[in-house]
């Protein structure tokens, strides 16, 4: 019976959200005050709805409910709790469901938070919040009910992908998806801006804490998948360029574009047709992956593309959703467009040059990860790009950017001044060039490792100059807002990140090898010997594992187990061993026996050596922090009426 | 007229979403080609479930075609063909043999006392060593293999009524025409 309470849930939650979108906007329209105050109370409303058919689907796997056919398929009797509550978004149906749960959380804090700004203004927010919702709710409702029953109940359920079966992975979706989602908030004000016909500067200052905080959250997702990707699937990597990632990725670039471009329009008022175009583009492309990935357009090896009634769904919903604001942007924007001109040496310049190459970037990757696609509409069979096509285009996008990062603090709004740019060409380069030359002697003159220890110095003294010019010019206690602090910190996190990237790229070594026991080789300066496989068990899996001593010059550093588990489902998940440290990585990986019926003989064995690996992800976590002190600065919180002009935003200079 | 074009550009991606759609139920996407397919089958010897003391070998089944069923009791997926196999089996026109995939005897036995089985020899693969040969995906999954020992058609997944009349009895009625 409780299943069908959920999906019952489900439906109030539908009309509830079909009550938040609608009614607010007729209100808004009208001037009808007692239709704009539906907003909040449906709102809330329907995140009852959606939490208790969340709670019941937890329920129903904690509880080992094998009628309902989600469960059923995605859990067993084995599966340890804390995998089972994890399994609720292990799939397609009930990560669909924590979607829309996500969705309300956002839309909850939205209702809570937006007394301030202008009644019409925030009905209209809200109510497009209402009308996303309906889309998904309706989604979940007609094409993936996860409360759907199988009869006769069996005895005991198949498994949750073992894949998934691993911390990184349990807290990776909830993560991701409220990235994405957050993205709705930005993309709810651009709508509401268009609908209204005008976009207040105090407006956007509200909505940039929020377009922080999402694009925080999916940096951390995005980092939580990498670091997955690199200890779960045994190869070693951290990024593959794959349709999923990409997914991400996208609306990543373009938030990225977006935070920088609310900046210029909050405190000049320029951008303004840009900055909404930018939110609806980070949202649609948020859509866009969920229908990539849940569509089977492009993963079409995946078993829950099989449906199509489910893409033609998605198909119809992104027309509405991504078309309708299109359409609306053609036709609103020149009403809201406009703001302060500036020249073509100033501080807007560069924003709006690393806006465009993040926006080009993002539809390089668009284009990449559509391919398969464009080549079976022209007829030209199943053609994909991999690696090189993105590897090569996507440094080459972002070389513009860390070279003109440095500048863009130091650089006035809308007139800078030559001189300065000069001086911090000048120390930046200096220190870039001295660190290349330094480390060119420790990396054998490779040249992608001395260009990542250039970047991070490039990037590092720029940041260290702007820091110690607050220092000395600005009085104590307003040297480093919450603001100033996150772009420096999210600043050096690119740098960490990109020397990250060029330094393990360069400097990895990798070593496919056979091994009996007692044999040892040796990978970079280490000495990695095979102490034989022995059999372990773990909650719900039996595994072949096996010991690894590692030692440099004869000192033994660490004993590593790398494992090969085998589900009680018959699959086979490899686990490897990772010695994390600051400077390198150890890693281990255990492939097949020698002879298959033998364990304690000859096995092969992927060993590496990954100097500087965990800075690709310390950069991540970097930035991430970054985003989020950025959306702490009080200047956000102040209590004012924000529909009030903010004059004193305006620095002198212009206001002469 | 600028101000369109982000619209414009999105409508064109759009129709290209449509025909992937539209491209997608023309072609089966699952379709995962098999190496073996108008190959001899691989060798085998497995014993037989409920008498494992004899074993089959391929030669043994030589001389008649047979569709091989990979199942197992921990496959739920092999719980929705079981019924449309069991009701299939005796006008299948081929023998059916059952291959119980990386089971445990005795839960074997007792799924089959608790369904019905259809099959008409039962074999037993408990390590799956013999199904890395066939080249198993996992349970469950049906191979059709002709009196000479050739597979002649392969289908993953579970054989519902639609696969059923739409692959499973087409090639059953191919292979029958060709060698009678």
């Amino acid at each position: 019976m409780t299943p069908e309470l959920g999906q019952l849930a489900l439906i109030l939650a539908l009309l509830l959200a079909l009550a938040q979108g609608v009614l607010p906007l007729l209100g808004a329209w009208r001037g009808n005050r007692a239709l704009m105050a539906v907003a909040r109370p449906a709102a809330a409303g329907q995140a009852v709805f959606v939490a208790i058919a969340f709670g019941i689907l937890v329920w129903a796997f904690v509880h080992f409910d094998f009628s309902v056919q989600y469960v059923a398929d995605n859990s067993n009797l084995e599966l340890p709790w804390y995998y089972r509550v994890a399994a609720v978004w292990g799939a397609h149906e009930g990560s669909l469901l924590l979607w829309i749960l996500i969705l309300n959380v956002w839309t909850v804090a939205l209702a809570a938070f937006s007394q301030k700004l202008p009644e019409v203004f925030a009905s209209r927010v809200l109510a497009v919040m209402g009308l996303i919702a309906v889309g998904f709710l309706a989604f979940i409702i007609f094409t993936s009910n996860p409360f759907g029953r199988l009869l006769p109940m069996p005895g005991d359920g198949a498994d949750l992908n073992p894949v998934l079966q691993d911390p990184g992975m349990t807290v990776h979706p909830p993560v991701l998806y409220t990235g994405y989602v957050g993205f709705s908030v930005a993309f709810a004000f651009a709508i509401a801006g268009l609908l209204g016909g005008e976009l207040e500067q105090a407006w956007v200052r509200w909505a940039r804490p929020w377009t922080n905080v999402a694009w925080a959250f999916l940096t951390l997702g995005i980092v939580a998948g990498s670091w997955w990707a690199y200890a779960e699937l045994g190869w070693g990597g951290w990024w593959f360029w794959d349709p999923v990632e990409n997914a991400s990725f996208m609306p990543w670039l373009v938030g990225a574009a977006l935070i920088h471009a609310q900046a210029v329009t909050e405190k000049r008022g320029s951008l303004r047709a840009w900055t909404i175009l930018l939110s609806i583009f980070a949202f649609s492309l948020s859509l866009l992956g969920t229908f990539l990935v849940r569509s089977g357009v492009l993963t079409s090896v995946h078993a829950f593309a099989s449906d199509p009634r489910r893409g033609v769904f998605i198909l119809a919903f992104l027309t509405i959703v991504v078309g309708g604001s299109l359409l609306l942007y053609a036709l609103r924007a020149p009403k809201v467009a406009g703001g302060k001109a500036f020249n073509l040496l100033s501080r807007e310049t560069v924003l709006l040059i690393g806006n465009l190459m993040f926006a080009v970037a993002a539809a390089m990757v668009l284009l990449g990860t559509l391919f398969p696609l464009v080549g079976d509409a022209l007829n030209l069979g199943r053609i994909s790009v991999g690696p090189p096509y993105f590897g090569f285009l996507f440094p080459l996008l972002m070389l513009p950017v860390v070279l003109l990062m440095p500048f863009g603090p130091f650089l006035r709004w809308g007139k800078g001044d030559a001189s300065t740019l000069r001086q911090v060409a000048l120390r930046a380069g200096i220190a870039a060039a001295a660190c290349a030359i330094v480390a060119a002697f420790f990396v054998d003159g490779r040249l992608k490792a001395i260009a990542g220890v250039a970047a991070l110095a490039w990037l590092g003294v720029g940041v260290l100059m702007y820091a110690l010019k607050r220092w000395r010019d600005v009085p104590r206690g307003r040297r480093y807002p919450g603001e100033m602090a996150g772009m420096l910190l999210a600043h050096l996190g690119v740098g960490v990140f990109v020397a990250g990237v060029l330094l393990t790229e360069s400097l990895s070594v990798t070593r496919d090898v056979r091994l009996a026991p007692g044999q040892s080789e040796r990978v970079g300066s280490y000495d990695f010997r095979f102490d034989g496989v022995h059999r372990v068990s773990g909650p719900n899996w039996q595994a072949d594992q096996g010991v690894v001593t590692v030692s440099r010059d004869g000192k033994q550093l660490i004993v590593m187990h790398p494992q090969k588990r085998t589900y009680p489902r018959g699959q086979v998940q490899t686990e490897s061993a990772v010695d994390a440290g600051v400077f390198r990585d150890l890693y281990v990986a255990l492939g097949e026996p020698m002879d298959a019926g033998n364990i304690e003989g000859a096995w092969s064995l992927r060993l590496y050596d990954k100097p500087f690996v965990r800075w690709i992800w310390g950069g991540g976590l970097l930035m991430m922090v970054g985003g989020f002190v950025c959306a702490a600065d009080r200047r956000f919180r102040l209590k004012r009426t924000v529909a009030a002009p903010a004059a004193e935003l305006v620095p002198q200079e212009t206001r002469a | 007229m600028n101000r369109l074009l982000p619209f414009i550009g999105f409508m064109l991606l759009v129709g290209l979403f449509g025909f992937g759609i539209w491209w997608n139920t023309r072609h089966d996407p699952n379709a995962i080609p098999t190496p073996l397919l108008d190959k001899p089958a691989p060798a085998f010897n497995l014993p037989q479930l409920y008498e494992p003391e004899q074993t089959v070998s391929k030669a043994d089944l030589l001389g008649q075609p047979y569709l091989l069923n990979v199942f197992a009791s921990w496959c739920i997926e092999c719980g929705v063909e079981h019924p449309v196999l069991t009701a299939a089996a005796p006008t299948l026109g081929v023998k059916l043999v059952g291959y119980n995939y990386k089971d445990a005897p005795a839960d074997a036995k007792a799924w089959l006392a608790a369904h019905g089985s259809p099959y008409a020899l039962l074999i037993a693969d408990e390590s799956g060593q013999t199904a890395i040969d066939f080249g198993v995906y996992g349970a469950p999954e049906s191979f059709l293999i002709d009196a000479k020992g050739v597979i002649r058609f392969k289908h993953i997944g579970p054989i519902t009524p639609e696969v059923l009349a739409t692959k499973v009895k087409p090639a059953i009625a191919a292979m029958l025409k060709e060698t009678p």
